[in-house]
């Protein structure tokens, strides 16, 4: 078969088309995104994206009870957001077999917590695989659909940023040929979970682990490596390619199923060797577990639980060198991330600064609105929590201070769950103020569509959510539109939004710079007149990138501001800050 | 200059600056001329105007998907001051091929704190074998200023084995038609930088 360099994404995505998935449903999230953005190559399979990872799953279970194979994929935290369907449809069991693959992300590259899936999959008592490269990203997957059905229950596969976002050589496999038949089957008993029939399933999925566990003693997903010495590594994911990497000679067991665990065999391995090591990425799971077994291991008490793991890390945790030493070079100046320049969002947060509002923030590229010098957010928990985080917030101080509450949300994170909290501000009467920030895509995961897009995945033409609508069915009165790159109109309309003694919601509405669909107009950037700039540095506390201070002394007090010209979007903000008409476009 | 079995390439850049292109390349390339190949990237918030590395090891058999910390034989930077920052990764006795661009972080731009001078002298100071490759002039004269990734990796290939032709068949496996004749161009003049 055919060799390619494939991610983990671009693996899952094929596993599907090789499983004959017919229906894939997900909400972006890194660094799980490209495995639904790689699906759409795959025609026969219909992939969508859905407002939240909730509904995504709930599809695919429809899909699986008329008898489809059903994939969704989602990052760790769009677990909790998913969590109700997947603990309840564990008892019902699959029609069609259903995988949820939730992509982790230690370290946080792209996250605001590094919570562990594994710990879902035994929470909610349905299967886990955990594959190590991306082959196995293709070959577990595959494995995934058929012992969803052979075991009757939804299988969640665990990846991590290092996998996702990896690419390693693939050989592909033969796609099934026929897609399973589907259909209407009644199975009232199976799939209503009335206490009467839950009863009834709880003892069945409890015995189907246990089988499951046992069976899985014997395949080959679950491999021990012979080598040499009196340690043995218990270790599964991309975990093992550190411990491969660091202990090259050790016998290891690599799991290929971590929930439930093939505890026979672990047994029959740890009795072996004089030490175990488990080698795992974040949480004790496997350690445990296997603790509670009634075996010794060396764990957490010297792999790290926080961040990712790496070679070196794990050199130094085994005392295998010493921690790498920096080179003595001066101190650099830090490169954190920062909004593209043009971005609709720096003018909104610029107003809030000034006008001093306390602001309950949400999840998406706005989350940099809290780095200075725009220093304008001050809480960011969830997807949706801004909305309800504001109502709160608004309940326990003083009418002063009640005015200066303002939940800032996305478009599409509005969409996702910031509804909800919507329609609660409306119902009780809060005095908080909303902003969305409308940019027209889903941001910060690469500009992915949605409902208030008016474009689905695959790229058609679908209905476009009317945001101020919406806003005013659930009970808003005051609903204001802005165009953010309007300096003034904005800080105005957030001004009078905030003095409103009702519930008031701003729309802040221009697309985003890096968008796809809309074609944007292209303006010529700007420059700076240096005979006009006084060095008053008014442009420069909007933070943007294309923007730069030419310090005329030694220490940097004076000095000039200067536009680069391959960055500048010609999006006028600063040119607005400029009380000396310093600011003029290009023209050539 | 490559003593151990797996080779590790460390490419360091600002986010955004459009890196995914070279690295696919550069991994096919190396994946046809019959290595073991991983490749290792971030995105989402990470690549919002950050700075980022990415990983590539090839060998006969590779592992880890990240690069031991300090094994790096190579180091790719698209950007002077991203390079500067992961000079301690890489091996004394290794190789620095960079783009010789500057791009401001926040704290230089709000005029908080200087840009350092003269990167490219302070990176011969640890490594012998550095290249700065005048990047977005090439890629002018290339055709196209957007070819700057590509003049790099030209350059970049003057330190790795792979024959001139697996290049140029990677190219014409992953870049669009309409823009291969202008990264042909561009892959060429990097090729030609030799130091």
């Amino acid at each position: 078969m055919q060799k390619t360099v494939l991610s983990g994404n671009e693996a899952f995505a094929r596993a599907a088309f090789e499983a004959g998935v017919m229906v894939a449903s997900a909400y972006p999230g890194t660094p799980s995104t490209e495995i639904l953005e790689n699906i759409i190559q795959y025609d026969r399979i219909d992939a969508s994206w859905a407002p939240n990872e909730k509904v995504s799953v709930e599809v695919a279970i429809g899909a699986s009870m008329g008898g489809a194979r059903a994939l969704v994929t989602m990052k760790h935290v769009g677990v909790n957001v998913a969590a109700d369907p997947l603990f309840t449809f564990a008892y019902t069991g699959v029609r069609g077999g259903f995988v949820l693959v939730a992509a982790d992300d230690p370290e946080m590259h792209s996250s605001q917590n590094e919570q562990d899936s594994r710990n879902y999959a035994k929470f909610a008592k349905v299967p886990m695989l955990e594959p190590a490269d991306s082959q196995e990203a293709l070959d577990f997957t595959r494995l995934a659909f058929d012992l969803s059905e052979k075991f009757d229950a939804p299988v969640m596969v665990r990846s991590t940023t290092r996998l996702s976002h990896s690419k390693s050589v693939v050989t592909l496999g033969e796609p099934l040929a026929e897609l399973p038949q589907t259909g209407l089957k009644r199975d009232p008993a199976k799939f209503v979970m009335l206490p009467g029939n839950a009863r009834v399933r709880h003892p069945v999925i409890e015995k189907s682990l246990e089988e499951l566990a046992e069976w899985a003693c014997d395949q080959p997903f679950n491999r021990i490596e012979e080598g040499t010495g009196e340690v043995g590594i218990i270790t599964a994911g991309v975990a093992y390619q550190y411990a491969r990497e660091v202990f090259p000679e050790a016998s290891i067991l690599k799991l290929g199923l971590v929930n439930p665990l093939p505890k026979r065999l672990i047994r029959e391995f740890a009795a072996r060797y004089k030490t175990v090591y488990v080698i795992e990425e974040l949480d004790p799971f496997i350690e445990e577990q296997v603790r509670a077994m009634g075996i010794s291991v060396v764990g957490k008490e010297k792999v790290p639980l926080c961040g990712e793991l790496s070679p070196g890390r794990l050199r130094q945790a085994f005392d295998l060198e010493e921690a790498h030493a920096p080179l003595a070079t001066e101190s650099l100046p830090p490169r954190p991330p920062n909004m593209c320049p043009g971005c609709p969002h720096r003018g909104v947060f610029y107003a809030l600064n000034r006008l001093k509002a306390f602001v309950t923030g949400d999840i998406g590229c706005y989350t940099l609105g809290f780095m200075p010098p725009l220093s304008a957010m001050d809480s960011c928990i969830c997807m949706g929590a801004s909305v309800g985080n504001a109502t709160g917030l608004a309940k326990v101080i003083g009418d002063e201070e009640q005015h200066k509450v303002v939940g800032v949300i996305g478009d599409s994170t509005f969409l996702h769950t910031g509804i909800n909290g919507l329609i609660d501000m409306v119902y009780n009467k809060s005095k908080a103020t909303l902003i969305i920030l409308d940019n027209g895509t889903t941001g910060m995961t690469g500009r992915q569509d949605h409902p208030g897009t008016g474009y689905t995945l695959k790229g058609n033409e679908a209905f476009r959510v009317d945001l101020e609508g919406l806003c005013r069915a659930v009970g808003v009165e005051h609903v204001t539109t802005v165009d953010p790159y309007q300096m003034e109109e904005t800080r105005l309309a957030i001004e009078s939004a905030m003095k409103t003694p009702e519930v008031a919601v701003v729309i802040t509405r221009r697309p985003c710079v890096l968008i796809k669909h809309d074609v944007l107009e292209k303006k010529a950037p700007l420059y700076v007149d240096v005979d006009k700039c006084t060095g008053c540095k008014a442009c420069l506390k909007i933070g943007c990138p294309a923007i730069e201070w030419q310090p005329a002394d030694g220490d940097g007090a004076r000095g000039v501001a200067k536009v680069d010209r391959l960055l500048c979007t010609g999006c006028g903000i600063c040119e607005q800050l400029c009380k000396f008409e310093a600011f003029g476009v290009c023209n050539d | 200059m490559i003593d151990n079995k797996v080779t590790n390439i460390l490419m360091a850049g600002v986010g955004g600056q459009g890196t995914l292109l070279a690295s696919e390349i550069l991994s096919e390339v190396l994946m046809q001329a019959g290595h073991d190949v991983k490749k290792a990237e971030v995105h989402g918030m990470a690549q919002r105007g950050g700075s980022v590395v990415s990983h590539v090891r090839f060998g006969p058999k590779v592992y880890s998907p990240t690069i031991p910390e300090g094994k790096a034989d190579i180091l790719f930077g698209f950007e002077l001051l991203e390079t500067y920052r992961y000079l301690s990764l890489v091996k004394p006795n290794g190789a620095v091929v960079v783009n010789n661009l500057r791009i401001a972080p926040p704290s230089v731009a709000l005029g908080q704190s200087r840009y350092p001078d003269d990167i490219a002298t302070k990176l011969r100071q640890h490594v012998s074998d550095v290249r700065v490759v005048d990047g977005l002039q090439l890629a002018e004269q290339a055709g196209n200023p957007r070819t700057v990734n590509t003049v790099l990796l030209g350059a970049l290939s003057n330190v790795l084995e792979a024959a001139n032709e697996q290049w140029l068949a990677a190219m014409r496996k992953l870049v669009p038609a309409r823009f291969l004749d202008v990264n042909l161009r561009a892959f060429e003049l990097g090729r030609a930088v030799k130091d």
